[in-house]
């Protein structure tokens, strides 16, 4: 049952294309992975999605939520999506939350907004939230400010804000990139139990391999503005095909700490201005052959069930255990 | 925060004290009252005897003394010129410029922050362009030049209205407008480059994830925390205010207390002087006064860091 879909989406700054056309679904209550290097536009594609881009970007394609359009909708059918249905926090908690409003009333905003509490019943709700998402002293905490909260709270506080709407989607993009690793770990266990709980799906934008095999149902792995390999995360974990998402679990850092494992994929994102007319990720492949730098392989499925963008997948002779990849957080 | 407001009114009395200190020594120094009082053709004698009675035979620190201690009584001096208390003279030119003054900064309030703010929500529009370069024309004109434009337009010209004295409200027209035009400009550019920098904060982008719609975003989010730099710049306005209006008072024949200023400067009416420097100096400090606590107010991390000194 496909909650969300994204068609072809496309999107520039400036007449630069950061988005080549990206296909996705999301079905109601899954959890779905979305990996990447940094600026393969895994941010992007979700601001466009919610039109939360600058005006300064051309979002071109369709994404539909239970069918209805919002790419190119007006301004306020998208409106009434954010938050109520699908809520969005983001990479830098601190400076996502307004530093002039108190955690309360911003927190009151949203539950106002989409359950239409108001007076006492709001604030009991904001605090309830509050406590739910593991802020200490919430009653009192309520009426403080953002700069009065450390940024792993900070993230509580938008986990609870994005909870007051009820949504039916949360896109959680990179939400401990800026934590640090305890605080990193704690967050990832409240999302899951969070999501165990409210049964909501879940989109979870992240670099880390080990806590996307953990927490999500599937994954995408995207490279330069493409979806290169999507599928169900066992069997992505055991068999990465494209040689880019074998070249992120290279470069995992390993339990065991073996250190010569740990495998960096040499060279780097290509600019936007200039792409490669072939596939993206050749400059950069081991496997690429004269046709991958002049022919771009198309995402298509596989007999495994998986959608690859590859001409030379890998093979699978040597098999690392998926499981060891999969790291649970604490 | 008690603490802190004390602290910033002992600030404000040593600036104002600094002010008149470098008034007193700056007046002694530059010219003697008697010769201008008197003509250059007066009798040695009668010199002599303007100079005992208004003390200036003393040494300038006994005189700056004698200055501070009648100050401390709240006793500003008289005029040396016809006797009359030289705060009255003051205060009796006070009401003529309070009404060039005040309309003058509700009108750049008025205009130049929606223009700013509209600008920054439409960039790159029709709307923005104009307002970036009337915003540039606006505080790049310097007053008298402006001034004269308009009594030439509107006055010679166009024969509409008047172009000095201060019979009717008409006469107030132009020289408000002349002293509107440079801070409407200002405050324009100042709104505009802090909603832009507000817009693009992450708070906003999450204020409008939660599906608040755009008025509310503008209004409730992004208003809030621009006005934290635009009260700043209008602080700074107020002060020059009075300032300002001594060029434009004298171009349109004002009596307020600018045209009072240059008179008594070029009489070298010492305690008139004076007390004009204290009300100029006074009306700048304390805008500066408004604009901290306003800060308190608007922004509560300084709020925090206000208590924890
Ligand atoms: N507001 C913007 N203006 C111009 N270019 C932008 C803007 N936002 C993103 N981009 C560009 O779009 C591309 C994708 O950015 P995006 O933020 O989606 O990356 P990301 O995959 O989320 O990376 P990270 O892991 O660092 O968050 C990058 O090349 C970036 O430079
Ligand atoms: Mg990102």
């Amino acid at each position: 049952m496909t909650f969300v879909s994204i068609r072809d989406l496309k999107v520039a700054f400036d007449g630069v294309h950061v988005l080549h056309g990206i296909d996705l679904t999301v079905a109601r209550g899954e959890a779905v992975g979305l990996v990447g290097e940094s600026g393969c536009g895994k941010s992007v594609t979700w601001l466009a999605a919610l039109g939360l881009l600058p005006g300064k970007a051309t979002v071109s394609g369709s994404v539909t939520v239970e069918g209805q359009q919002l790419i190119g909708a007006a301004r306020a059918s998208v409106e009434a999506v954010r938050g109520g249905r699908i809520a969005m926090i983001f990479q830098d908690p601190s400076s996502s939350l307004n530093p002039v409003r108190t955690v309360g009333r911003q927190i009151c905003e949203s539950l106002a907004l989409h359950r239409g509490l108001d007076g006492r019943a709001r604030r009991a709700e904001a605090v309830r939230l509050l406590d739910m998402v593991g802020i200490p002293d919430a009653a009192r905490r309520v009426d403080l400010y953002p700069h009065e909260f450390s940024g792993g709270q900070c993230q509580r506080v938008m986990i609870a804000m994005a909870l007051a709407g009820e949504p039916d989607l949360l896109i959680a993009d990179e939400p401990t990139t800026a934590l640090d690793a305890t605080i990193q770990a704690q967050i990832l266990d409240l999302l899951s139990t969070l999501r165990r709980e409210t049964g909501m799906a879940m989109v979870f934008i992240s670099h880390d391999l080990g806590a996307v095999g953990a927490i999500c149902e599937r994954v995408n792995v995207m490279y330069a503005g493409r979806i290169v390999e999507s599928g169900d995360i066992a069997p992505m974990f055991e068999r990465p095909r494209h040689p880019y998402t074998q070249g992120l679990f290279d470069a995992i850092p390993r339990l065991d700490g073996t250190r010569n494992r740990l495998i960096p994929i040499t060279g780097t994102v290509p600019d936007p201005r200039r792409m490669p007319d072939g596939c993206a990720f050749a400059p950069r492949c081991t496997k690429a052959s004269a046709f991958c730098t002049d022919t771009r392989p198309d995402l298509k499925p596989q007999t495994d069930g998986r959608d690859l963008a590859c001409f030379h997948p890998v093979a699978h002779q040597q098999t690392v255990a998926g499981e060891e990849r999969r790291r649970i957080p604490a | 925060m008690l603490t802190y407001m004390l602290t910033r009114v002992f600030r404000a009395a040593l600036t104002i004290l600094l002010v008149m200190t470098f008034a007193f020594v700056v007046l002694r120094l530059s010219g003697d009252p008697a010769a201008i009082m008197l003509g250059p053709d007066a009798p040695t004698d009668s010199v002599d005897a303007f100079r005992a009675e208004w003390g200036l035979d003393d040494p300038i620190w006994k005189q700056y003394f004698a200055y501070l201690k009648s100050i401390a009584q709240l006793d500003f001096g008289i005029s040396m010129r016809d006797r009359s208390s030289a705060i009255m003279l003051v205060l009796e030119r006070l009401p003529a410029t309070l009404a060039l003054t005040v309309p003058t900064l509700l009108i750049q309030l008025g205009i130049g922050i929606p223009a700013g703010v509209y600008a920054a929500l439409h960039r790159q529009s029709v709307a923005d362009r104009g307002v970036i370069m009337l915003s540039i024309f606006g505080f790049t004109i310097p007053s008298f030049v402006m001034g004269l434009l308009l009594v030439l337009v509107f006055a010679v010209t166009l024969g509409w209205l008047p172009s000095g004295g201060q019979d009717s409200w008409r006469h107030a027209i132009l020289p408000i407008l002349t002293m509107s035009v440079g801070g409407i400009g200002i405050l324009a550019r100042f709104s505009r480059s802090a909603m832009i920098e507000v817009m693009g904060q992450p708070y906003i982008r999450t204020a409008m994830a939660k599906g608040l719609s755009w008025r509310d975003v503008v209004w409730k989010h992004a208003l809030p925390n621009a006005s934290v730099p635009i009260v700043t710049i209008v602080g700074f306005m107020v002060g020059s205010l009075i300032a300002g209006a001594v060029v434009v008072e004298s171009i349109f024949s004002w009596p307020g207390i600018g045209r009072l200023l240059i008179v008594s400067v070029s009489n070298r009416d010492l305690a008139v002087v004076q007390c004009l420097l204290l009300v100029i100096a006074s009306s700048m400090v304390i805008a500066n006064l408004c604009v901290d606590f306003a800060y308190g107010l608007l922004d509560p991390r300084l709020r925090a860091k206000t208590t924890a000194h």
